[in-house]
């Protein structure tokens, strides 16, 4: 594979990116690429908007993706997925948890994101949390189905998705994560 | 002497070769803690500061090394700089403000010098993602004549350190790495390497009086010394693979250094690029030689004209660089391509203007109580750096200035000198804990000695919270997690001179409370020092998981 690929994934501090994003990454390189990632993080974005560049293939230079060149964006909230997609073309792959986190600040939550985004992409992944905590039994493991869908996005092997959440994901909750990894997987394939 | 050993091993080091054999995701920060570790560090030095602080915490996991979160950074490289002339391998880290702190025995530790390698690691911050001002330290390397490298990944983070510490001790000199933010917090492969069992067969020489001892006679002979070196650096900055060409098509080429040498690679992979490694004191002669080659040459840095101006200044006409590029904020790979070209990139949108996420104090900090009574008394407020900046916003909107660690205590006197007579009685200088130990003391002991009539509230959270919980002089553990002394701000108070009935200790939890403390020490037109007491909610949810 010579093209680089490059996922943007993008929330408020607290959801869980830097985790999500740090397995992705793992599985990227055991499946034996050269990967990038850049972050911003640290105790000024608690609360504020975080987001993670992974951009993986045969030889990768910048740890950032370029404006529109995203192939995947991963959002775990509704208006991050707006604020990031001068990153995206409309080729892009949205895969877009419907969460709503409005700061004491803001009085009104904009209107029709979803159906906005929805008449822009092709390939729209919408995906309930509420259903998804039903199902996976715990809150706790949300992410890892979001990646059990964009994992039908990428080639990377299911060896190396597995193997990267056994070395980051906090220990004893394997099991729990690996079946909801499944079960994202099985979500949109 | 040094240099010739330093020729031959350097010859050996490749650098750039793909050496995948074993692979590591590290960020920077990562990287330069496990080169210290590789390189046989003993010593580890610091004070926290985004985004320089993990890698002190990540150094300290490392067996065989001792670390300490030094009390401020002018602290930490008096101690390096000792644990370097007492022959032990030394790190120092810092984030770009701090190296201010540390400037002043900087300048001389250049004339002192090390015995084993002294690194200094300055993490500058393009972007201002979580500092007060965009300062590029490049400039610190220059004016107290110390080299400077700067790595473009987390391999070239982890190699430099070792490399760094072979330069140190091979011409008697402390050295920086620089990082930048997205060095420092991007993640890249890593290959590790064992550690080398490095000892140093000297230690501190203390007949060696005329070069540790800087009154003027002796200095003045140590300045030669160090304008020597630095020409002998500036011929061995031509000779090392570090600066190296990189040739492609010829049809464009570039000087940069750092992390934009990925940039560059990424949006003009063809061209021809002069990739400086040491980018303190410059290659000069092979710089120069390589820019006569080319009709226009680009010079791709962040975030001042630094190598620009160097090579302006010694007769390059050619070169191109802040006329098109900025000298603010982070660069991009589309910034370089659309600065060169004119072509822009387009991304999409929706037509929706989403809202702002400003950092705010999390919910339910103790500390908001204070903030809003404040306000509601309509105070003048002098602050200080730490999450406590966030009360200058809304919800709370009860902070004034803020300027550098431990400005808030001496900023609040500025007002009373200033005011004199007229002084109103209504200002009041807020800290957080850490910081009051960093440098807020020292402006205190101002405060007292020369009469000052303010009041000063430390809003102590028990943790240095903005950088991520490390512990500071106030709670009594060290950075290994051992029990420690605690200062005891009573007693402190009371060795000043500030009158007992003049302090006072509440609880974060009672604004009322903190509103009537406020009032009545205020009313006393005497300097009065007050501590608001509330642990760091993510602090204490931390350690609570800890115990149990």
């Amino acid at each position: 594979m010579d093209k680089i690929k490059n996922i943007l994934m993008v929330g408020v501090g607290g959801q869980g990116i830097i985790t999500a994003s740090d397995i992705l990454s793992e599985a990227a390189l055991l499946d034996g690429h050269d990967v990038k990632k850049s972050e911003i993080h640290g105790m000024s974005q608690r609360g504020g908007s975080v987001f993670a560049h992974i951009r993986y293939g045969k030889k990768v230079y910048s740890p950032t993706i370029k404006t529109g060149e995203a192939d995947v964006l991963l959002s775990l909230e509704l208006i991050e997925t707006v604020r990031w997609l001068s990153y995206a073309n409309e080729k892009t792959k949205v895969i877009l948890s419907e969460t709503k986190i409005q700061p004491q600040t803001v009085k009104e939550y904009p209107e029709s994101v979803i159906d906005s985004l929805k008449k822009k992409f092709k390939d729209f992944y919408l995906v309930n949390p509420i259903e998804i905590n039903k199902q996976n039994g715990s809150h706790k493991v949300l992410n890892t189905t979001l990646l059990g869908v964009l994992s039908n996005l990428l080639e990377i092997s299911d060896k190396s998705w597995e193997k990267a959440m056994e070395n980051l994901v906090p220990k004893g909750t394997y099991e729990s994560n690996l079946s909801a990894f499944s079960l994202g997987k099985k979500l949109f394939s | 002497m040094g240099i010739i050993k330093l020729e031959t091993k350097d010859k050996k080091r490749k650098v750039t070769n793909n050496r995948m054999t074993n692979k590591n995701l590290l960020s920077g920060n990562e990287a330069i803690a496990r080169g210290a570790y590789e390189a046989g560090v003993k010593v580890g030095v610091g004070y926290p500061g985004t985004p320089s602080t993990e890698i002190l915490e990540n150094f300290t996991k490392y067996e065989d090394v001792v670390t300490e979160w030094s009390v401020n950074e002018k602290v930490a490289m008096e101690v390096g700089l000792g644990s370097a002339l007492a022959g032990k391998r030394t790190l120092v880290t810092m984030k770009h403000v701090g190296l201010n702190v540390a400037a002043d025995p900087l300048f001389t530790a250049s004339y002192i010098g090390a015995n084993a390698g002294m690194v200094v690691v300055v993490a500058d911050d393009p972007d201002l993602h979580s500092s007060q001002n965009e300062q590029d330290s490049r400039h610190y390397a220059r004016a107290a004549k110390v080299p400077m490298l700067e790595p473009s990944d987390s391999q070239e983070a982890k190699e430099f350190v070792r490399y760094a510490c072979e330069l140190s001790e091979g011409f008697d000199t402390p050295i920086f790495l620089r990082s930048v933010t997205r060095i420092s917090h991007s993640k890249t492969v890593v290959a590790f390497e064992p550690k080398l069992n490095y000892e140093h067969d000297k230690g501190f020489e203390k007949e060696n009086i005329k070069k540790h001892v800087m009154i003027p006679a002796f200095a003045r002979q140590r300045h030669f010394v160090v304008e020597d070196r630095m020409k002998a650096l500036e011929e061995f900055s031509n000779r090392i693979e570090i600066n190296r060409i990189e040739k492609g098509k010829g049809e464009i080429a570039f000087v940069t250094a750092g992390l934009c040498y990925n940039y560059v690679k990424e949006v003009f992979p063809e061209a021809d690029i002069f990739k400086i490694g040491m980018v303190y004191p410059l290659p000069m002669r092979n710089l120069l030689e390589f820019c006569k080659g080319y009709e226009k040459v680009y010079v791709v840095e962040e975030l001042d004209p630094f190598i620009e101006d160097q090579l302006k200044a010694r007769g390059a006409n050619n070169i191109v660089g802040k006329e098109i590029l900025p000298v603010t904020g982070e660069y991009s790979p589309e910034l370089i391509y659309t600065a060169i070209t004119g072509n822009k990139f387009k991304g999409m949108e929706v037509g929706i203007k989403p809202f702002a996420r400003p950092p705010m104090l999390c919910p339910g900090c103790p500390h908001a109580q204070t903030f809003n009574a404040m306000n509601k008394l309509g105070l003048t407020v002098s602050g200080d750096i730490g999450c406590y900046t966030l009360g200058t916003l809304p919800p709370y909107s009860a902070m004034h200035a803020c300027v550098d660690m431990g400005a808030s205590i001496p900023f609040a006197q500025g007002i009373e000198l200033a005011q004199g007579s007229e002084f109103k009685h209504d200002v009041v200088a807020v800290i957080g804990d850490s910081t009051f130990a960093h440098s807020g003391i020292t402006g205190l002991i101002n405060a007292a000695y020369n009469k000052r009539r303010i009041l000063v509230i430390v809003l102590d959270n028990s943790t240095t919270a903005m950088t991520g919980m490390q512990p500071n002089p106030f709670n009594g553990s060290t950075i290994t997690g051992e029990e420690t002394v605690v200062i005891d701000y009573q007693k402190l108070a009371e060795a000043i001179g500030i009158k007992k009935d003049n302090f006072r200790t509440v609880t974060a939890y009672k604004e009322e409370i903190i509103s009537e403390t406020i009032q009545e020490l205020l009313a006393k037109k005497e300097l009065c020092l007050m501590v608001v007491t509330g642990p760091c909610l993510i602090y204490k949810r931390k350690k609570e998981k800890n115990n149990g």
